[in-house]
This record gives structure tokens, C-alpha cells and sequence, in this order.
């Protein structure tokens, strides 16, 4: 390690709460000179939040951030830069159109503009840290590595000494990772004080010196790298188990209903995101599916509904009226879903897949009810009765059936989202985060709803973030890692730690293509 | 065919100058489908000081440069004013971009007859010192005629939109403005106030853009006033589009527009209908271009990217 041992920059106490929700609760941290140190956390633990407190981004609640020693104010990101403190994001802040020279010298101040001589000065710092890079290229002509090292250069041609990468390694393939740590490790022994936000235990023991764990928005603690395992980790990481009072029926007459084999998928970047995954989804069971998110689980879902072309593999679709096997892979969307394969996605911003903002519950539950009947004009009579029966069933708050979805809290938007799906009495009922956002009760109000569905014989399958939900809900858990299956266990059994450590198994022998 | 070409060009320069405008604007990411309204004030505003500078000293006492340069600064200052209308509402109230814009036209044209209705009769005389050009150009034949005898807004238009493209491309405040155009969530995480640069971009692309309408009144028309100033400006827009975002490839294609608008009343041996017809053509070629930019994908002469989405920082 580095001789240096000044501390760059610390966090005593902060504290970030949006609306009832608490990001982040009295977490201290610190970063020497010359030091990598890993942050490291679950889905929702509050390590993004924690940065962007650090680069100006968001405004703590509470707490105090020192830099060099000395207690700064940081409002802006602007403030940030004036602080040396550069941070890199996960989704890269970089104008498309422009090259690499341009997009980095942008925002400069205090500089006579001189592109050509700035390009010089830049091409300097990528020798320095050996960055292999065309600056001249235009951004959208880059791979998402390339694109990454533009960030990185920019920060340090902009002088930060205090480095924040988020998720870095999430995009790259291995070899690129290799030499992402090796630059790392340059400017960690040019005297840069490092901070990488990870979920994968194999790279924090192989880059980081130090580790600290965040858990639910809290602080658990910091570990010298060299005296942590994975065990050890995993353990901090995830937490006591607590049990949840969901009531859990045991699997009634379960037969194969849904059959993927050894699916495979490219996003639009050409990246692998599904990666061979073979499972059985049966009727009457709930199959849980966890993972870090980005793991591949959108892409799952939607390669089953048909919303994702498959480049192999096939999903077999056992029929229960007619008794037939039929291949998923060959037919539209439509003809899935009038199969009775279901798909209730709840994004991140909820309305933006699934209903439409402004318009009341009735014309929702049309959308997807449309094409039926004959008349020219909309028959409403139905669907309005189905919208009074999701507000009564699922005690949806609202002040009637026509008022506008996007005026409705959260919990209320998804309970008549996933109760739309219920409506059409499907076969195979797929839930994405549908509890994301929701306090306690609506989340068990959708519980006891996919539990109820899995008793009437659907197959549920349940995308949760929630690990101890996950073990208390679901009969059977799929574990997705790097768009990969890492494992398949037993809900009843499951440990949570188990888990934690197929969710952040390396993808190995990965290829970029 | 000489005289068909000077049209040409003076009709182009009209084009021109919206049309950078309405570029420096785009490029800021607004898409401001105000610029015909912007023309109208801006050209009712100039048409209208020069009213009131000519009554004011009387008709016997003008000054040459005054009687240009007033309407000049009256026309810029009166179409940024509708640029700092369109910022008002879009970047601080965050009303819909092209919303405002339509009611900015329709808005811009009913007050420039409003103001015209006061005074008509009376620019042909101003216009004569818009036209004024250097004696020197009508004893060099066709030369002169097509390049030294227009009034000096011609050569503003051609020197604005060699400054414009300069310092788009080539300063740093022409890289962040389109950076702010481009990726405004990148531009503000570089610490560059989108706002700001909306804000400037807009009222000065409506300033130059009002300078066309004031063109078209004083140099084409020769001083008479019509109500189709609105028409002018359309195709300003139009021509942003032809010229995929450049305001030095707009001094050609303004030229372009200019003859393809004109051609019909050159051209002998057609119906009335027919030459209406002819009327069209800048509007076909700017569709075929639009098709040919599209097809080909190529990023590099694509609009900004975030033209006519407003940017709020909350919403990351």
C-alpha cells in the first residue's frame, strides 16, 4: 500500500432522506491518498445516493463531508470539481456528437480555449495512465469501454484527485476489466484517492484495500480487504434474516407449465444479456427470481411475453386446454398473451410501461381489453365494472374509476396494474418489482394477491429485490448473475447468504461480442 | 436571367437570416416554431421606428445611417423580446416547446398588422436607403450586379452566418451551447447553466431571425408591406432542415430556396395554377432532404438531439 496516509476525504454522519423513504442514516465513511476503497452493498442500499451526496448531486439531510481535513459545503457539481472530487457514472455523461477531445475540455473554465493544445495536454494524461484511446472520435463511435475511459480522462484531465466510479465494471468484459484495475491501480499510485461502488465480491478482495458495507441506507462497517473473505462479506452485505409474515402454501398438483431452454439475447448495444438460462416455471408454485438488478431480469420477462428477439434457445408453453406443447419463441406478443402468459412489469417510474398517466382506470383496464366486441363505438360498461372491482378488491385509493392514474400514489398505481393482469385469469402470471416503491401494507396486499393466484394453479414467476421477501414468498428462487442462471434453490431452505453469493458470482469466461 | 439571379439572392438572404437564427436557436435545443411570428414583429418593429423616426425629424432632415441602423437594433431588440417570451415560457415555466411556438406565430402576426395598420404607406422611402449600395457596382456588369449591388442587410446575412458557423464550431462558447443542445444533463454536470445558454441562444436566434422579416419588407419588397411575412418564415425553418443544421451551407441553400420560391414568375408559357405549383418546390426539396438525412443514419447530420425537449435537473 501507498505511504501516504492522509485522509482525502470523509463522511461523519450523513443522513439523506427522500419523502418517508431513508437512503442513507448516519453513515460515516473515509478514503486515504493512495487507497482504493470498495463500497459495497445490496440494491437499494444507498450507495449511488451516498455518492451523489459526495458530487454534488444531492444535498445531505444531515452530516458533514471534509475534504483534505477541512468541512466543505458541496451544492453543485460544479462545487465538486473545484473540490477535486470527479465522478465517473454509471450511465455515462457524455454528448454523443462530439469527440472525445470536445466532450472532455467541456465545462472548462479559466482556460484560454485552445482544442488543439488541450488534446496535447490530454494525450499526456492518457499516456501517463496508459489509456489506449482515438480522442478524436466521435462518441457514438466508441465501445462502451472506450466511452468509459473518456470519462475517467476527462475527470483527471479536469484535475480531480478524489475518483468515484459507479459500478464501473458492470458494462465491461473481463478483459477490459483487467485493464480498467490496472489503471486503477496507476492512479491509486499516483496518490488518487479511489472510491468504487461494486456488488461483485471477487472484485472488491482483487482491487480494493479497504471495504465498507452499507445495508438498507445504514453503515455496517469497514474491513481491511486482506482480512475479509467472500464469506465474511456476503455476510455484512445481507444482513440477520428476517422472517416476513407471508403466508406460504405448499404447491398443489404442479405441472410443468412453462419450459425455457437455454435462452439467449443481445441488448441493442450487442451485448449479451441473457446468456444460456434454462428453468421450469410450474403451475401453483411461485418461482422467485433474484439478482442484482441489470442482471438481466427485464430481459428475461420480456423474452418469455415475446418483447425480445432470442438469438437461441426456446420457451416451451405447456397448454392447459388443449393439453399441447407450443414454442413461445415463434409467436407475437398478442398470441403469448391470449395463451394467458402475463406480464405485469412495474418499471422504475411505474407509468411508463403498462398504463398511460393520464387517463382513468376504466380506459386502462380498455387497453387491454380493446380489441373485443364488434361495435364501432368503445363499450365501457364492462371494463368500468372490472375497474370498481379492483378499486373494491385491492382497496385502491382513488376518487373514482376515471380519475387519472398519474394522480394516484404509487402503491395505488401498481396494485391496478398488477390487478389488470389478475383480471384476465392468466395461466403464467410474471410480476416485476411489484413492490418497488410500496410501504408495508399494499406490499402485502400484492403478496397475498400472487399467492392467492399461485392457489388457483397459475405459475407466478416474481422478480423481488427484497432477498428475505424472496425466501418468504416464493417456492423455488432463480438466482441471475450477469445475465446467467448461478443457481436454482429451494425457497423453504434458502439462506440468505447463499443467495448473496450466487447473486454476485462472476460471470466467467464472458465474451463481448 | 440576371435579374432573376439578384432576385435569388435577395429573396435568399431574407431565408438566411431566419434560418441562422432559427439554427442558433435549435442548436440550444429549442425548437422554436415562433421564428414566422418572430419575423413579423421583428419586421413591424423596424417598419414602425423608422415611422417614427421619419415623423419625428420629418422627411426633409433624415439621416442616411440613422434610417438604417434604428430599424436595425428596433427589429432585434423587438424579436428578442419574443425570444425572452419563448424562454419565459419554456425554460422557466416549462410549457411545451412547440405549443409555444404555434401561439408565438399566431401571436407575432396579428401584432405586426396591429402595428403595421398605423403607418404603410411611408417605408418605401426608408426602403431606399436599405437598398443604397456603392455606385461603384453599376459600371461593373454582370459582376457588379450580382455581387456589389445590394443594400447592406444582404451582406449582414452573409456575414452573420459566417460569424454564426465560426463560433459554433470553432469557440468554446459555440461547444457548449451545442453541448447544452446535444445532452443538456451533460452539459449541466460540467457545470455550463442550460438556462442561461437557452436563454442567450434563443433571444439572439430571434433577434437575427427578426432581421429577415425586416429584410424581406425593406430590401425585397422594395418598402411595400404584405401580410405573408409568416410564409417567409416557415420556410426559414424549412431551410434549417435543407441545410442539416449549418448555418454556412444556409448562404448557398438560402440562395436555393430564394430561386426555387421566384422561378414561377420567370418562367413563361404556364398557367396561374401551374406557377402556383412551382411555389412548392422549396418545401419538396426540404421533405427530399429530410428523407435523405433519415435514411442514411448517420449521426453527423442529425438535429441536436434533445431539439424541443425541455430540461429539468430534477428529472434524472
Amino acid at each position: 500500500m501507498n505511504n501516504s496516509n492522509t485522509i482525502a476525504l470523509e463522511c461523519r454522519n450523513i443522513t439523506k432522506t427522500f419523502g418517508s423513504v431513508i437512503a442513507n442514516k448516519n453513515v460515516n465513511l473515509s478514503v486515504k491518498k493512495g487507497e482504493i476503497l470498495s463500497i459495497l452493498g445490496e440494491n437499494g442500499s444507498g450507495k449511488t445516493t451516498l455518492m451523489n451526496m459526495i458530487s454534488g448531486i444531492y444535498f445531505p439531510d444531515e452530516g458533514s463531508i471534509f475534504v483534505d481535513g477541512k468541512e466543505v459545503t458541496i451544492r453543485s457539481p460544479k462545487d465538486a470539481f473545484d473540490l477535486k472530487i470527479g465522478m465517473i457514472h454509471q450511465h455515462f455523461k457524455l454528448v454523443d456528437v462530439f469527440s472525445g477531445t470536445e466532450n472532455i475540455v467541456l465545462g472548462m473554465r479559466n482556460k484560454k480555449f485552445n482544442i488543439k493544445k488541450a488534446q496535447k495536454e490530454i494525450q499526456e494524461t492518457c499516456d501517463k495512465y496508459g489509456f489506449d484511446i482515438d480522442l478524436n472520435k466521435k462518441i457514438y463511435d466508441l465501445s462502451v469501454s472506450e466511452k468509459q475511459t473518456i470519462e475517467i480522462v476527462k475527470v483527471l484531465y479536469k484535475g480531480a484527485d478524489i475518483l468515484i466510479l459507479d459500478e464501473p465494471t458492470a458494462v465491461l468484459t473481463p478483459q477490459e476489466i483487467t485493464k480498467l484495475f490496472n489503471v486503477l491501480r496507476k492512479m491509486r499510485d499516483d496518490g488518487k484517492a479511489i472510491i468504487i461502488i461494486t456488488h461483485k465480491l471477487n472484485e472488491v478482495l482483487e482491487i480494493s484495500d479497504r471495504v465498507s458495507v452499507l445495508r438498507k441506507g445504514e453503515y455496517i462497517g469497514t474491513v481491511e480487504t486482506k482480512n475479509a473473505t467472500e464469506q465474511s462479506l456476503t455476510e455484512m452485505m445481507v444482513g440477520e434474516k428476517i422472517s416476513l409474515d407471508i403466508e406460504r402454501s405448499e404447491p398443489q398438483n404442479s405441472v410443468d407449465r412453462l419450459i425455457v431452454k437455454g435462452i439467449d439475447c443481445f441488448n441493442s448495444d450487442g451485448i449479451k444479456v441473457l446468456d444460456d438460462i434454462s428453468f421450469t416455471a410450474k403451475s401453483g408454485e411461485i418461482l422467485g427470481i433474484a439478482g442484482i438488478s441489470g442482471s438481466g431480469q427485464k430481459e428475461l420477462l420480456e423474452a418469455i411475453a415475446g418483447l425480445q428477439k432470442l438469438s437461441g434457445g426456446e420457451v416451451i408453453y405447456h397448454n392447459p386446454k388443449t393439453d399441447k406443447k407450443e414454442n413461445l419463441r415463434n409467436k407475437t406478443p398478442i398470441e403469448i398473451r391470449n395463451l394467458g402468459v402475463r406480464l405485469s412489469f412495474v418499471p422504475e417510474d411505474r407509468l411508463g410501461m403498462g398504463l398511460v398517466g393520464n387517463m382513468g382506470i376504466t380506459d386502462n383496464m380498455m387497453l387491454r381489453s380493446y380489441k373485443k366486441g364488434k361495435s364501432f363505438f368503445l363499450q365501457r360498461k364492462e371494463p368500468k365494472k372490472l375497474a370498481n372491482k379492483i378499486i373494491e378488491d385491492l382497496k385502491v385509493v382513488t376518487p373514482d374509476a376515471n380519475t387519472p392514474v398519474r394522480r394516484l400514489s404509487g402503491g395505488n398505481v401498481q396494485k391496478v396494474l398488477v390487478g389488470r393482469e389478475i383480471a384476465a385469469s392468466p395461466t403464467v402470471l410474471m410480476a416485476a418489482y411489484p413492490v418497488r416503491g410500496l410501504d408495508i401494507n399494499s406490499s402485502y396486499t400484492i403478496y397475498n394477491l400472487l399467492t392467492e393466484q399461485k392457489e388457483k394453479g397459475v405459475a407466478v414467476i416474481f422478480v423481488g429485490e427484497d432477498l428475505d421477501v424472496l425466501i418468504g414468498l416464493c417456492d423455488r428462487i432463480l438466482v441471475l448473475s450477469g445475465g446467467r442462471v448461478t443457481g436454482i434453490v429451494d425457497g423453504r431452505t434458502a439462506k440468505k447468504e447463499e443467495l448473496g453469493l450466487l447473486m454476485t458470482k462472476a460471470k466467467s469466461g464472458k465474451e463481448n461480442e | 436571367m440576371l435579374t432573376f439571379l439578384v432576385s435569388a439572392i435577395r429573396l435568399g438572404m431574407t431565408f438566411l437570416l431566419g434560418s441562422t437564427g432559427e439554427t442558433i436557436t435549435e442548436k440550444s435545443g429549442h425548437l422554436n416554431l415562433g421564428t414566422p411570428g418572430v419575423m413579423c414583429v421583428g419586421a413591424s418593429c423596424g417598419c414602425f421606428a423608422e415611422y417614427l423616426y421619419f415623423s419625428s425629424v420629418g422627411v426633409f432632415n433624415i439621416n442616411p445611417v440613422l434610417a438604417v441602423i434604428i430599424p436595425i437594433i428596433a427589429t432585434f431588440l423587438g424579436s428578442a423580446l419574443m425570444g425572452v417570451i419563448f424562454c419565459f415560457l419554456t425554460v422557466t415555466l416549462r410549457a411545451n416547446q412547440n405549443v409555444t411556438g404555434l401561439a408565438l406565430t399566431t401571436f407575432g402576426v396579428g401584432v405586426s398588422d396591429y402595428m403595421i395598420a398605423e403607418a404603410t404607406t411611408i417605408f418605401s422611402k426608408g426602403s431606399k436607403y436599405f437598398t443604397a449600395h456603392l455606385p461603384i457596382a453599376d459600371n461593373l456588369g454582370w459582376f457588379g450586379e450580382i455581387f456589389l449591388s445590394h443594400g447592406i442587410l444582404i451582406y449582414l446575412a452573409i456575414i452573420i452566418a459566417l460569424l454564426s458557423s465560426f463560433v459554433l464550431n470553432k469557440t468554446k462558447v459555440g461547444l457548449q451551447l451545442r453541448a447544452v443542445g446535444e445532452n443538456p444533463a451533460t452539459a449541466d454536470a460540467a457545470g455550463i447553466s442550460v438556462s442561461k445558454y437557452r436563454y442567450a441562444a434563443t433571444c439572439i436566434g430571434c433577434g437575427i431571425s427578426g432581421l429577415g422579416g425586416l429584410s424581406f419588407i425593406m430590401d425585397y419588397l422594395n418598402g411595400n408591406w404584405e401580410y405573408c411575412i409568416d410564409a417567409i418564415g416557415w420556410l426559414a425553418i424549412a431551410l434549417v432542415i435543407f441545410t442539416v443544421w449549418k448555418p454556412n451551407f444556409a448562404i448557398i441553400g438560402s440562395i436555393i430556396f430564394g430561386a426555387l420560391y421566384i422561378v414561377s414568375t420567370y418562367i413563361q408559357g404556364f398557367s396561374t395554377e401551374a406557377k402556383e405549383i412551382f411555389k412548392m418546390l422549396p418545401y419538396i426539396v426540404t421533405v427530399v432532404v429530410l428523407l435523405f438525412t433519415s435514411i442514411r443514419e448517420k449521426k453527423k447530420n442529425q438535429p441536436p438531439q434533445s431539439l424541443g425537449l425541455n430540461y429539468f435537473r430534477e428529472e434524472r
